[in-house]
């Protein structure tokens, strides 16, 4: 069969039957062969979009998720989506044609060196020489895509590779010499985990994407609820310890909650699971829980004491050492009281700093359009943001609950994802109401994939927290610069009830906080995509907020 | 501290580039580099040299590791590895002076390479600190040019 074919044979081999892309001239054979099959591709309106997408199906669904674009710009414009799944550890093949063969490296037309442009921004990338080694690096790379670290790979293949003939087989097993993450935790390191656990007084749980991608979510409630160990989760642990749970404290860092921040610096045991001490979460590293003994499990050695000294390290899957940790622990027969005077302390932490803002008479305040989604979908829903204000508004009022259903752009910060994102998770899961929680800026940017939406029909809802600024940088001006708005106000902007209405869409304007439930379930019940602007407060803030590089207990506002 | 890392790596286009792409995004120095292939075709070593005083050696070794092409580092205990590195160096010489130059590469077990009207050119085997030592002995007659190859390291047999 020809080339094309077998990356289409290959694709379904890998249990591949979604993908996200756009044709180009060097992809033309990719797309005759996936003409005759019964893969659904979505052509998106921009590759980004794609590689968008992509990642949102894998955040969504756990699976991996598959892009195309052509040679050349139609490549270089998934370097965004890459880098994205690359810094949020997301699975992804991201396939790419390339010039033919014996033009590349001559400055050919739409030649780009793709795998050297998204070298570090890839888990693995391979740039096909010859059309039989496509059955194997396809096998390759969805195996080193979704296993130990998920991350994206790249598969760069010229023209001509597509259009040869090959005897197609699929490889029986995989030979990767240098590749074989470690899952399984070290028993010994377990059990002096479980020591330093039994003994500690005020231990917390600082957890992250690690347990999602791990599905750990259950052993990490068991673990809590065992010794009754408070909970905090990065960005990219939402979802994975249920914040109506007593012992959640929700998010952390920068943008965390008062008694998160107050938890973790006065601790003496933290224990970190599928986290990497990240600077918005760590603030300045020498007062972060300095007075705790920290135990770290991640399935990357490379994060065990990059930023901080760990005393405990586990590498493996965060699943299994949870569930042998959890056995371990109850050898024990641990009680509760260890903890209860940490947990008053943490309660009254809980009613002296909780999360507020203020309420105007008709005015939309941004957290109560948040709150309001919440309560319209009972929590039920895939949220997804885009970057910046919205996305930490997104993150502390809305009560998340479910692993996976709360999809953002954490480690790259990429505004303009969640739109895509959202398209991608609704895909993924049909029957889930998937919303993007937006903000004028970040809509803009992947505005164009609301035609990919009404394509489709795909349902989503678009909630614009429209503030007509660039909000959080507004919101450090204001803060840090003296008030002096550079290029933040974006007033001039279109009215984005009448461009979702010219693309086919729902729009819906709202300036008046009694009708924003209104809103929402009109457009999850339109069983088309929808597009809400809420015109909300200009000047409103992010609250709590630690000055970057500063003690995460040095908190302005949001806190009496 | 200097460390030698023995790296093995699959032989296939584009390894080097991974890793010198590696630690220039990391920001770790490499002091040396030297590439070749193993008794294996499928495989390489590289040996590299790098500074442990500027940079943790374990996260260098651990972000190593990540790269899907990489087997196997070692990182070279000093006391049971042997290292050498091969110098070419090309000096300026005269009827004066070329008796001095050809003492100085006796004692240091230099061969000599090629003799010209101006320069003699040297070829010195030996560790990181030989190559200096006879580097500076020879400084004061001019160096022209110096090539060296950057450390190769094998470790000691069992005693």
């Amino acid at each position: 069969m020809k080339g094309s074919e077998a990356i289409v044979a290959s694709l379904k081999a890998a249990g591949v039957d979604t993908i996200f892309g756009l044709p180009g001239g060097v992809v033309i054979p990719l797309y005759d062969a996936l003409y005759d099959s019964d893969i659904r591709h979505y052509l998106v309106r921009h590759e980004q979009g794609a590689a968008h997408m992509a990642d949102g199906y894998a955040r969504a669904t756990g699976k991996t998720g598959v892009c195309i674009a052509t040679s050349g710009p139609g490549a270089t414009n998934l370097v965004t989506g890459i880098a994205n799944a690359y810094m949020d550890s997301s699975p992804m093949v991201a396939i790419t044609g390339q010039v033919r063969s014996g033009l590349i490296g001559t400055d050919a037309f739409q030649e780009a060196d793709i795998t050297g442009i998204t070298q570090p921004i890839v888990k693995h990338s391979y740039l096909i020489k010859d059309a039989k080694e496509i059955p194997r690096v396809f096998k390759e790379a969805f195996y080193i895509a979704s296993t130990g670290r998920p991350g994206p790979v790249v598969i760069d293949i010229p023209a001509d590779c597509q259009l040869d003939e090959i005897d197609y087989s699929q490889p029986e097993k995989i030979q990767l010499l240098g590749y074989k993450p470690t899952l399984k935790g070290n028993m010994k390191q377990i059990k002096a985990a479980a020591k330093l656990i039994l003994s500690a007084e005020r231990p917390v749980l600082y957890v992250g994407g690690g347990i999602v991608n791990s599905g750990a979510h259950k052993e990490l409630a068991e673990l809590a609820r065992l010794l009754n160990i408070p909970v905090t989760t990065t960005l990219m642990g939402i979802g994975s310890f249920p914040e109506t749970d007593k012992l959640s404290l929700g998010m952390l860092g920068m943008h965390g909650t008062g008694y998160a921040n107050y938890a973790v610096t006065h601790s003496d045991l933290l224990i970190g699971v599928g986290v990497r001490f990240d600077d918005r979460v760590t603030g300045k590293l020498e007062t972060f829980a300095s007075g705790a003994k920290k135990i770290h499990i991640d399935i990357d050695p490379a994060e065990i004491s990059k930023n901080i000294g760990i005393d405990v390290p586990i590498v493996g899957d965060a699943r299994g050492i949870l569930g042998e940790l959890v056995r371990e622990l109850k050898k024990a027969r641990p009680g509760k009281t260890a903890t209860r005077a940490w947990n008053k302390q943490v309660s009254d932490w809980k009613k002296k700093h909780p999360l507020s803002y203020e309420e105007g008479e008709s005015d939309i305040a941004p957290q109560h359009v948040v709150e309001e989604i919440y309560r319209v979908t009972r929590g039920n829903a895939i949220i997804c943001t885009e970057v910046g204000q919205n996305q930490m508004w997104s993150a502390l009022f809305y009560k998340h609950t479910k692993p996976r259903h709360f999809i953002t752009s954490g480690g790259l910060g990429t505004m303009g994802f969640g739109f895509p994102a959202s398209i991608g998770a609704k895909v993924g899961q049909p029957r889930k109401t998937v919303i993007d929680i937006a903000g004028d800026g970040s809509f803009q940017m992947t505005i164009q994939e609301l035609a990919t939406a009404v394509n489709y029909n795909i349902p989503v809802v678009v909630a614009i927290l429209n503030n007509q600024y660039l909000g959080m940088v507004r919101q450090w001006q204001e803060l840090f610069w003296g008030k002096r708005y550079s290029n933040t106000c974006i007033e001039c902007q279109p009215d984005f009830a009448r461009v979702a209405e010219a693309y086919g869409a729902l729009g819906m304007t709202i300036t008046d906080k009694k009708d924003i439930a209104d809103a929402v379930s009109t457009a999850i019940k339109a069983k088309k995509p929808a597009v809400l602007d809420f015109r909300v407060r200009q000047d409103e803030n992010v609250f709590p907020m630690v000055p970057a590089g500063k003690s995460i207990t040095e908190m302005i506002g949001g806190h009496k | 501290m200097k460390h030698t890392l023995s790296v093995l790596v699959e032989n296939k286009p584009g390894v080097l580039s991974r890793i010198a792409g590696l630690f220039a995004r990391r920001g770790f120095n490499i002091d040396s580099l030297a590439v070749g292939i193993t008794e294996n075709p499928d495989v390489s070593r590289m040996t590299i040299t790098v500074d442990g005083k500027d940079h943790p050696i374990e996260q260098v070794t651990k972000q190593l590791h990540k790269l899907i092409n990489v087997i196997k580092i070692t990182d070279l205990d000093p006391k049971r590895t042997v290292a050498r590195e091969l110098a070419l160096v090309k000096v300026k010489s005269d009827a004066h002076s070329r008796g001095e130059i050809m003492q100085i590469a006796e004692i240091f077990r230099a061969n000599i390479l090629d003799v010209g009207r101006k320069t003699i050119t040297l070829e010195i085997t030996g560790t990181y600190e030989k190559i200096n030592a006879i580097e500076q002995l020879l400084e004061p007659h001019g160096i022209v040019e110096i090539v060296r190859t950057g450390r190769i390291a094998i470790e000691r047999g069992a005693k």
